[in-house]
């Protein structure tokens, strides 16, 4: 029996990366190395209006006084930023118009992903823009949704055809000297997603971006921005994945999100780049700035995720609850297997009045990894009858993984009211032997087991990608109990 | 026809041998009590046969003429064991219905059946839940988070309702029990009797065997069975208690 318990133990290794093929195309790449000329380069192949060069430069030389973050509670291996890649692009004729002139392998291989940009062929009910590497390759449903104002397309095409909507907002929530990361990709962005809602326009499809990272050597720098417009209402998803390699890679990205008076926006990750293998080898390095804000009154920002992947994740999505009555909530499941390290948690700053937020974090440990929640709830003095609840909970499996919590409470007005509830667990080898005992095998105990903790967060995905949430939660921890 | 056959089955725990040279034969339509006082290894006993982590040092286990103690816990209640745990363990955030459906297809499928369709299974589990007389909103709840003591055990007999074992091991079922929640299980235990099935009811006190009228009656003490009757058996340590069996062993 006790040999069993280690076999199932090694068994860890067990799960396979699904996603970690690689497709040969020809691509159209910038040498290795980051100098003000990269940059012109990048502006230049993306056709850019001078203002977004000399944003790109401006943060450039903004991040060379710049060092990388030590604080988090992460191993990270030095990174020489001279020897990656900025862009890369898959070749295509000029910009495709119909998917009939979209490279039949790109089409492919965001099949095999299962994300097919045959628009009838895709999930009801969900608009996609697909990027791989520095570009996005197929926005869908575009026309469909152009007929109701809104504006869905990638972050090159909204520079060159709505720049002054991005001119307006883009930095407004992260500035380019916010942090290392988001002035590296501030000055290096290839692309990302743009969506704009107007005005009480309520948008009746999920959007979502799926970004996939193929390109070897290449760091991947994408921009995302979503603004929604007084009264008005979007569901945004995204999801990531990249082939299986022995090297590290970068991705440092961007999320902007403003939500003006009354608009609610929904942001959903489902973050599967590729873990590394069973000894940590390789891996996607995943530093990400994510922010909202609630500019407006009785704005809702609401974030949900699922990370799974990456060899590492350094990532606070979090939102500043400016307008009055704003509320804003997060719901987060990181599971971290073998050898992966997180630093994740979320930020809620409380300006406006009567502002509220949730903060609900699951975490799941397996093998040697760690697991860390940051979370900071900061109440301003102006911020009148703010709340917080915050419950933050960490599930070991096995005991060579660590759980660790950082919460950070900032209140500078007496009226607010700040919850924190943690709790740590183990599942226990008495579950599972009770599970055994009705005849469930230790695999399927763990995934309800795991399923079951996570639920609070599952229900709040897009009803289209709980069910595969909850499948990538069960493989990323096969085999995983000790 | 025999089912269990359990020759000289010894089990050390922590250095300390619990079970010292245990014999039992179960035939199938038999439902077997054993007794003794606490710490005479009537737990490890259950546990060994559900497949827990211990260390036997000698001894075999047949069921159904194989080696019983080779098999997996899952392999093993799917040839039909059951333990009705003593101390039936929580699972926060797994409810019972999916707990069970997954039990149910899991055996379903290991007989090579299709798995009940969720109106089949819903049926099935409404018909299960009136014999045992378990409160509807129990099923909707996390496998026994929050339940009560009572509400535990019946719990257990849901399941092994549920689940139709072949042969049940129910561990004090009855301890912590009013009367009202005994009559429950006993009937339980009742309605799963039949040709082909055969119980091990471990009990501390006579009184469960008011309602299950057992074909056989062991005394377990110090990790050996010191004592097989009828009935009768029951009703004498009833009223003598433990110590003249104790004296007879030592002796």
């Amino acid at each position: 029996m006790k040999k069993d318990k280690d076999k199932i133990l090694g068994k860890v290794t067990g799960d396979e990366y699904k996603f970690g093929f690689y497709t040969d195309i020809e691509q159209d790449s910038i040498g290795r190395g980051l100098n003000e000329d990269v940059i012109r380069k990048i502006s230049e192949k993306k056709n850019e209006p001078e203002f977004m060069l000399e944003y790109r430069l401006k943060a450039y030389r903004h991040w060379l006084n710049m060092e990388m973050p030590g604080w988090a509670n992460l191993n990270i291996p030095p990174i020489d930023y001279q020897d990656l890649i900025y862009y890369s692009a898959p070749k295509q004729k000029t910009k495709p118009g119909s998917l009939d002139e979209v490279d039949p392998e790109l089409i492919e291989t965001f099949n095999k992903l299962g994300i097919p940009l045959e628009e009838q062929k895709h999930l009801a009910g969900v608009a996609v823009d697909a990027v791989m590497d520095s570009v996005s390759v197929k926005t869908t449903f575009k026309e469909t949704l152009a007929d109701l104002g809104i504006i869905f397309c990638s972050f090159s095409e909204a520079v060159r055809e709505h720049p002054d909507l991005v001119k307006k907002y883009l930095g407004s929530v992260v500035p380019y000297a916010d942090n290392f990361f988001a002035a590296l990709n501030s000055a290096v962005f290839s692309d990302g997603s743009f969506c704009y809602i107007p005005k009480d326009v309520h948008c009746p499809m999920e959007l979502s971006t799926y970004f996939r990272i193929n390109a070897a050597n290449t760091g991947q720098f994408e921009r995302t921005l979503v603004v929604a417009e007084k009264g008005s209402y979007v569901s945004y998803m995204e999801g990531c994945t990249a082939p299986q390699r022995d090297e590290n890679q970068l991705h440092a990205a961007v999320v902007e999100i403003v939500a003006l008076d009354d608009a609610h926006v929904k942001y959903a990750t489902v973050q599967n780049w590729y873990p590394g293998d069973k000894e940590g080898k390789g891996g996607i390095y995943n530093f990400v700035t994510k922010r909202g804000i609630c500019k407006g009154d009785n704005s809702k920002i609401s974030w949900a995720q699922v990370e799974t992947g990456s060899s590492i994740t350094w990532k606070y999505p979090g939102t500043v609850l400016k307008g009055n009555n704003s509320k804003s909530e997060f719901y987060s499941v990181a599971v971290t297997n073998n050898h992966q390290q997180a630093d994740t948690g979320t930020k809620m700053i409380h300006l406006g009045k009567n502002t509220s937020s949730i903060i609900v974090s699951k975490g799941i440990s397996a093998g040697y990894s760690n697991n860390s929640y940051r979370g900071l709830v900061k109440v301003a003095r102006g911020a009148g009858n703010a709340r917080n609840f915050s419950q933050c909970d960490s599930l070991l499996l096995g005991d060579k993984c660590g759980a660790h919590t950082f919460p950070y409470i900032e209140t500078d007005n007496k009226s607010a009211v700040v919850e924190h509830e943690a709790t740590t667990s183990k599942i226990g080898e008495d579950q599972i032997f009770y599970c055994n005992q009705r005849g469930i095998s230790t695999e399927d105990a763990v995934g309800l087991i795991v399923n079951g903790y996570a639920k609070e967060v599952l229900n709040k995905l897009p009803m289209e990608f709980a069910v595969e949430a909850q499948k990538l939660l069960q493989v990323s921890l096969e085999g995983s109990v000790g | 026809m025999q089912m269990l056959k359990i020759k000289d089955l010894r089990v050390t725990i922590e250095d300390q041998e619990i079970l010292k040279g245990f014999n039992l034969e179960v035939n199938a339509g038999e439902v077997h009590a054993i007794m003794g006082p606490n710490g005479s290894g009537k737990s490890t006993l259950a546990a060994v046969l559900a497949g827990r982590d211990l260390t036997v040092t000698g001894g075999k286990v047949l069921y159904n003429g194989e080696d019983l103690l080779e098999k997996s816990p899952e392999q093993r209640a799917k040839e039909g064991i059951f333990l009705g745990f003593q101390y039936p363990i929580e699972i926060p955030g797994v409810s019972m219905v999916n707990f069970l459906k997954t039990a149910v297809n899991e055996l379903r499928e290991s007989r090579g059946e299709k798995p009940l369709s969720a109106s089949d299974f819903l049926k099935l589990m409404r018909e299960k839940k009136e014999l045992v007389e378990i409160d509807s909103t129990l099923t909707n709840r996390s496998v026994n988070e929050g339940f009560s003591g009572g509400e535990k055990k019946k719990n257990e007999i849901f399941q092994m309702a549920m689940l139709e074992p072949k042969l049940a091991i129910l561990d004090e079922t009855d301890s912590g029990l009013d009367i009202d929640a005994l009559r429950i299980v006993a009937n339980g235990v009742n309605k799963l009797k039949s040709k082909e099935r055969a119980s091990i009811v471990i009990t501390h006190y006579q009184r469960l065997l008011d309602y299950i009228v057992p074909d056989f009656v062991h005394v377990l003490y110090d990790g050996r069975i010191v004592k097989s009757g009828d009935k009768d058996l029951a009703l004498l340590l009833e009223e003598k208690g433990y110590e003249w069996i104790k004296e007879e062993a030592g002796a």
